[in-house]
């Protein structure tokens, strides 16, 4: 397993490196904020705006996914914890340079070596915990925002259950803790809901 | 040596892309393309059900004639790519085109805010990319 994660890290930091296109960190993170300040002048409801970041980030991730198949030319992964290893090591490494550490709920304490059999039913999840995250780069929440439960990079959220859903997997996506909001660490937890049957001709006569 | 046309086929089965590349095809209208395809699309899910293997198989990569070969990249979202060349051209020289054409779309198409997913493709820019992979 841990050679495996190494390998997906490499790969990932592989992927960065070969981007030609690079945009400046603050411009992405100035950007970003603007657009959820933008968002709460005009919702004035802070899990209205959540939603919205949620539903951007979901038509992010459904036509990322695209590029980051193209680009990693990685196969389908053999299961969940392959998926969390993939998301956190090679999509985020590629895309934001940072590299979140995973932790997997499996319903069984986590053998060494050989994966669990079940770990890919339906219910298994993981939990990435971000050290860094650029886009919250310059961000001090308001008491009011804390409040009101603003989840400010929930983008992210969207981003990973879009990307997931284009793969066949429904999975279910938020944030349970933000530095922030005055939490020790900042995590988002991805849950698997089902795969989606998909491919089938309907109906071909 | 001769790389006919391309064939892109979202994963409902419809033609969202079609151009043709070079003389050596026959000629048909854009209904018969779009029948074609649903056809690939079927015979394709059929032959990825056929593995005698357990597990996912990616079903059929080539389908060769005396006269074309047909060469299939599908990708993990389920759309196709479908290149159709004289028998001639290397299988892997295929694999290679096909890879740059689906690392083209998810940039030129994908990324575009205005394209709709699993709809007909219209971009300058990737007939653009190309022209200048194939000619």
């Amino acid at each position: 397993m841990a050679t495996s994660s190494k390998q997906y890290l490499t790969r990932g930091e592989e992927l960065w490196k070969g981007r030609s296109e690079k945009v400046n960190a603050e411009l992405f993170a100035l950007t970003y904020g603007a657009l959820v300040v933008q968002l709460i002048q005009d919702y004035e409801d802070y899990s209205e705006v959540n939603k919205q970041l949620e539903k951007m980030g979901y038509n992010i991730g459904t036509r990322l996914i695209e590029d980051f198949l193209a680009k990693s030319n990685l196969g389908r992964c053999a299961d969940f914890r392959e998926v969390g290893e993939v998301v956190a090591k090679v999509g985020f490494k590629s895309f934001l340079n940072i590299a979140p550490s995973i932790t997997h709920g499996t319903t069984r304490p986590t053998s060494t070596g050989s994966v669990p059999p079940q770990a890919n039913s339906v219910g298994s999840s993981f939990s990435l915990i971000f050290d860094e995250n650029p886009l919250a780069e310059f961000v001090e929440l308001p008491e009011d925002a804390i409040e009101g439960g603003l989840w400010f990079s929930n983008v992210l959220c969207g981003v990973i259950r879009g990307a997931l859903e284009m793969v066949q997997m429904q999975v279910q996506t938020e944030f349970v803790s933000d530095v922030l909001r005055g939490d020790e660490t900042t995590e988002l937890r991805v849950k698997l809901i089902k795969h989606l049957e998909e491919e089938m001709p309907v109906g071909d006569d | 040596m001769a790389i006919f046309g391309l064939w892109i086929i979202n994963k409902a089965g419809g033609l969202v892309y079609q151009r043709t590349f070079a003389d050596g095809l026959a000629q048909l209208t854009s209904n018969e393309y779009l029948v074609l395809a649903g056809t690939l699309h079927g015979i394709h899910a059929i032959t990825a059900r056929l593995s005698p293997i357990p597990g996912q198989s990616s079903g059929a990569q080539v389908i060769e004639g005396e006269t074309f070969k047909l060469n299939v990249l599908l990708t993990l979202t389920g759309t196709k790519f479908v290149l159709l060349t004289s028998p001639a051209e290397p299988a892997s020289t295929n694999d290679v085109l096909l890879q740059r054409i689906y690392s083209s779309y998810s940039e030129k198409v994908m990324q575009n805010p205005f394209h709709t997913p699993e709809m007909p493709i219209r971009s300058e820019a990737f007939d653009a990319t190309l022209t200048a992979l194939i000619g």
